[in-house]
């Protein structure tokens, strides 16, 4: 308990509008240690970005709202947190890498502007001081720190991205959440902003949490992956476990739908149908109608997290197959 | 196959007016705008019926009255019963505002359409026409028009149109360019349509969101013109009755009697807000994307 | 950047000769004759054929058109029939109390404007939201000149606090320039709040909370700065406007203005004064547009760029790193 830099309990998010209450949250458990990289792996709309802005207390509200669940984060909750206390936290303790470089930067600030400004909320320096910081954090990042009187407009898509890295990055965040973080990328940017993350997670001793949904990226990066569909966690477990050892059909199913050279497969096997509205969420196991094992019983009551092996946890009533 | 196609896009294209009639109706706002326009309309449809025939009875010994049970809204400087020369008033106002909408409307896109869908030269030389129009005040191309053609309606309904033609003509050419780069142009163009096809029948009704709402916002607008005008004693011949010129004649006395600027000034109010709500509504309705 | 503005300034030539061509033929079809307006009944046939040789007024559309262009681009705007002084130093007579009426007054739009359009934006939906939001469509909804009769109605008559008429004292302005300010204030409000609406929404929002910045802090700086642009148009329009539109508000507060000046112009036929008063404010209104252009630049570095000559342009970054990336 003492080593989990965060510790997430029955996590609850709702978006409410006047039509309808969209579940994007329901009750997620999560731990990470100091240090560790965490893999959220899930398909679009299944709630990691609401998870990750939920731990920055940035969900838009309205209509966001965390109904339930409590964030440890070195052992307070922050949803407990005043408005100014979590200002201290943002940026400074946490920091986020957002999905879309492109419009991540402010279009009318430099980009030295933006890094100095998280320096500046956070160390009692002066402006030229933080300005020297964001140069150094922009070399850090692999772009020359003169450039940093140039507009986002300026920037490739992958030197923006960088840009955003040099901003969460700028305060020595003890926790990165980088959401996506080259989903928007080009292929061939993908890897070298991926290598960045790692490797400045490895100088700086930060922990991360990884959203994605690349299992592959997963492998390469992370320690521990949690599966998330339907606003929860569906299975978790340190990396090789799961690779090893899928026990959730819905993993079992992504791994078959990623193509892999090795065994010569005839074609891959996709995951029928689509994500359940999370407005409008099934009772019971939320994937049990793309399921090929799914009973009745999956359809009524709670679905239990059991845990298989040491820390191997998974939530399905099928673990015999 | 053909068969099967025609009934869905007419389907499709009736459940997204049943969308928009729908959210149209759940604004308020929109809604009372809707309302006012309605009473607005059958106040110039049936003006006798519901205020009596004789707008231009006068009676000297009853001049300046305040409200009363014979005169709803008191009596004008003539001992003209107010409130029916209001009623009246409606009609000329929305005859005056629709015609000279229709006229800016139909050459407004029309420039539009040409200018946007052809660009470069013929864009350059249209628009600069438009800016032209643009550059002289709106109130001041209507007086000169008037006092040169003289002021009869029809000179009323020609200088309005032309001051806002352009907003028409800039509405519509800047929905034409977006709509321009769209693939099913490009795809109708592959099938050889004509180029006079492809705007009319392609472009135009793919662009017709923004215009529709310019003609509830050119409406208020014009009505306001038109009262200007009037005011200023450029409107309606007398003895139309007419708003602006209502307000006008009761200027001389607006120490002695407030009534007779107040209501009529209430009546354009009225008017041009209800087209103002009801064009914010549409614009809602028919973007939501757009919606603030 | 001096390249765009000459650029934007060659092109309003075309535009301002479409003025004058506009304005010169209204006024010369025009039935009635001006000699009949400005000699009066007295004139014998005589003096009024004298007046018409005098002003050029028997020669052929095109000949007259062409003079008068001449004349205008030598600076020299003709004399007005009335006053029989010229027609530049008429407008430069008025024009100094219209604009200072504008600048009044589009004060008085911006600060009420803008700071209730902010907090309406901030607060959607909430009953603040709702009201202004109310007001403002009012606002825009009220003919101009009846607002001003109602104000005098309400301060001059019945209050008795401020004068009705003239243009004297700074007493005298207050009354005018609430008429026209707020007038426009509507309009400014409903910019500034769907313009703001739309950049809370971005994405750089978001990164800048993140940061742990504070929320008044992320308005101001990131969301207004990104915001002003559509404002800042509203504000140049209703400015332009403003110069040439107020002329009916002019006239209800007695105002002597320069659209004043125009209107008792058209009335009498004075086609010189018609004609430069006009072409005046045609060429005010688009220095405006063009100053407003340039201000955009200042506040936008994309558009700036745009603007820097292709020479002094380092090698645009943007491209080239797109081809790298085989974007």
């Amino acid at each position: 308990m003492s080593d989990n830099i965060l510790d997430i309990r029955n996590l609850t998010i709702h978006y409410v509008t006047d039509k309808e209450t969209v579940r994007a949250v329901n009750g997620i458990n999560l731990t990470l240690k100091q240090g560790e990289s965490l893999g959220l792996v899930g398909e679009t709309g299944a709630g990691k970005t609401t998870t990750a802005l939920g731990i920055l207390r940035l969900v838009p509200n309205p209509p966001g709202k965390i109904v339930a669940g409590e964030i440890f984060y070195k052992g307070e909750d922050l949803l407990k947190k005043s408005e100014s206390d979590m200002r201290k936290i943002r940026g400074h303790e946490i920091s986020m890498i957002f999905q879309d470089p492109m419009t991540a930067l402010n279009p009318v600030l430099t980009v030295g502007e933006q890094i100095s400004e998280a320096i500046l909320l956070h160390q009692n320096i002066t402006p030229q001081e933080a300005l020297q910081k964001s140069m150094d954090m922009m070399e850090l990042v692999g772009i020359e720190g003169i450039r940093h009187s140039e507009y986002p407009h300026q920037f490739s898509g992958g030197m923006k991205q960088r840009i955003v890295i040099a901003i969460a990055l700028a305060c020595d965040p003890a926790l990165l959440l980088a959401d996506e973080p080259t989903t928007a990328l080009d292929v061939t940017i993908q890897a070298q902003v991926i290598d960045l993350i790692e490797n400045l997670k490895k100088k700086l001793g930060t922990s991360l949490i990884l959203i994605t949904h690349d299992l592959g990226v997963v492998a390469e990066v992370c320690d521990r992956v949690a599966i998330i569909y339907g606003g929860q966690i569906v299975e978790f477990a340190e990396i090789a476990m799961i690779y090893n050892n899928p026990k959730h059909p819905y993993t079992i199913g992504l791994f078959g739908s990623i193509p892999n050279f090795s065994v010569k497969a005839k074609r891959l096997k996709p995951i029928y149908g689509l994500m359940p509205d999370p407005a409008n969420l099934p009772e019971g196991c939320t994937f049990a109608e793309r399921c090929p094992l799914a009973t009745d019983a999956c359809r009524q009551g709670d679905i239990p997290n059991i845990e298989i092996e040491p820390g191997h946890w998974v939530k399905c009533i099928h673990l015999g197959v | 196959m053909a068969e099967n196609e025609k009934p869905k896009a007419v389907l499709a294209r009736k459940s997204q007016l049943k969308d928009i009639i729908h959210r149209f109706m759940k604004n308020k706002a929109a809604v009372l705008g809707f309302v006012i326009i309605i009473v607005l309309v059958i106040c110039a449809l049936f003006p006798a019926q519901i205020a009596g025939p004789d707008y231009t009875e006068q009676n000297l010994r009853n001049r300046y009255q305040p409200s009363s049970s014979e005169h709803i809204l008191g009596t004008d400087e003539l001992g003209r019963d107010m409130f029916t020369r209001i009623v009246w008033g409606s009609r000329t106002s929305l005859t005056i505002g629709l015609a000279s909408i229709m006229l800016a409307c139909s050459l407004g896109v029309t420039i539009g359409l040409i200018a946007g869908y052809y660009g470069k030269t013929v864009d350059n030389i249209l628009m600069r026409i438009i800016d032209v129009l643009m550059a002289v005040p709106n109130v001041l191309l209507g007086i000169s028009i008037v006092a040169a053609l003289g002021n009869s309606t029809r000179v009323l309904v020609l200088a309005i149109g032309l001051g806002s033609m352009p907003a028409f003509a800039r509405v519509t050419r800047s929905a034409v360019i977006m709509v321009r780069e769209m693939e099913y142009i490009e795809a109708a163009r592959a099938t050889g349509a004509s180029d006079g096809r492809i705007m009319w029948k392609y472009i135009l009704p793919n662009s017709l969101a923004p215009i529709i709402v310019q003609v509830s916002m050119g409406l208020a607008t014009s009505i306001l013109t038109i009262s200007g005008l009037s005011f200023i004693g450029l409107g309606v011949p007398a003895p139309t009755p007419e708003w602006g010129s209502m307000l006008s004649s009761g200027r001389a006395v607006i120490r002695d009697y407030p009534h007779i600027i107040l209501y009529p000034g209430i009546a354009i109010m009225l008017s041009v807000f209800a087209f103002n709500l009801f064009g914010d509504g549409l614009r809602d309705a028919l973007d939501p994307r757009l919606k603030t | 950047m001096i390249k765009y503005i000459g650029r934007r300034l060659l092109m309003m030539i075309p535009v301002m000769l479409g003025v004058v061509l506009l304005v010169f033929s209204m006024m010369y079809f025009s039935p009635g004759n001006p000699e009949d307006y400005i000699l009066g009944d007295m004139a014998t046939i005589e003096d009024k054929e004298a007046f018409r040789e005098e002003h050029g007024l028997n020669d052929p559309f095109l000949v007259q058109y062409f003079n008068y262009l001449i004349h205008a681009l030598q600076g020299d705007l003709g004399t007005s029939y009335t006053t029989k002084l010229p027609v530049w130093d008429e407008i430069m007579e008025r024009f100094p109390t219209t604009f200072k009426l504008a600048v009044f007054s589009t004060f008085i739009a911006i600060v009420i404007g803008v700071s209730t359009g902010i907090i309406s934006a901030v607060k959607q939906y909430s009953i603040w939201d709702n009201i202004s939001r109310f007001i403002a469509i009012i606002g825009v909804s009220m003919p101009t000149f009846w607002e001003g009769l109602m104000l005098i109605i309400l301060f001059s008559v019945i209050l008795r606090w401020l004068p009705s008429s003239g243009f004297s004292t700074w007493r005298h302005w207050i009354l005018p320039a609430i008429t026209i300010g707020t007038h426009s204030a509507s309009s400014v409000m409903r910019m500034t709040r769907s313009s703001m609406l739309e950049a809370i929404r971005q994405d750089y929002i978001r990164t800048a909370m993140a940061k742990g910045q504070k929320y008044s802090v992320v308005i101001w700086k990131h969301a207004f700065r990104n915001a002003t642009i559509p404002v800042m148009t509203i504000i140049g329009l209703q400015f332009g406007r403003m110069l040439g539109g107020s002329a009916i508000s002019e006239i209800v507060f007695s105002i002597p203005g320069l659209g004043n000046l125009i209107i008792n112009a058209i009335k009498v036929k004075n086609a010189p004064l018609v004609q430069g008063g006009i072409l005046f404010m045609a060429v005010v209104m688009s220095l405006i547009n063009l100053l407003v252009d340039v201000l955009y630049a200042y506040v936008d570095p994309r558009i700036r760029s745009q603007y820097v000559s292709n020479k002094a342009k380092r090698k645009n970054p943007v491209a080239e790193e797109k081809a790298k990336e085989g974007v």
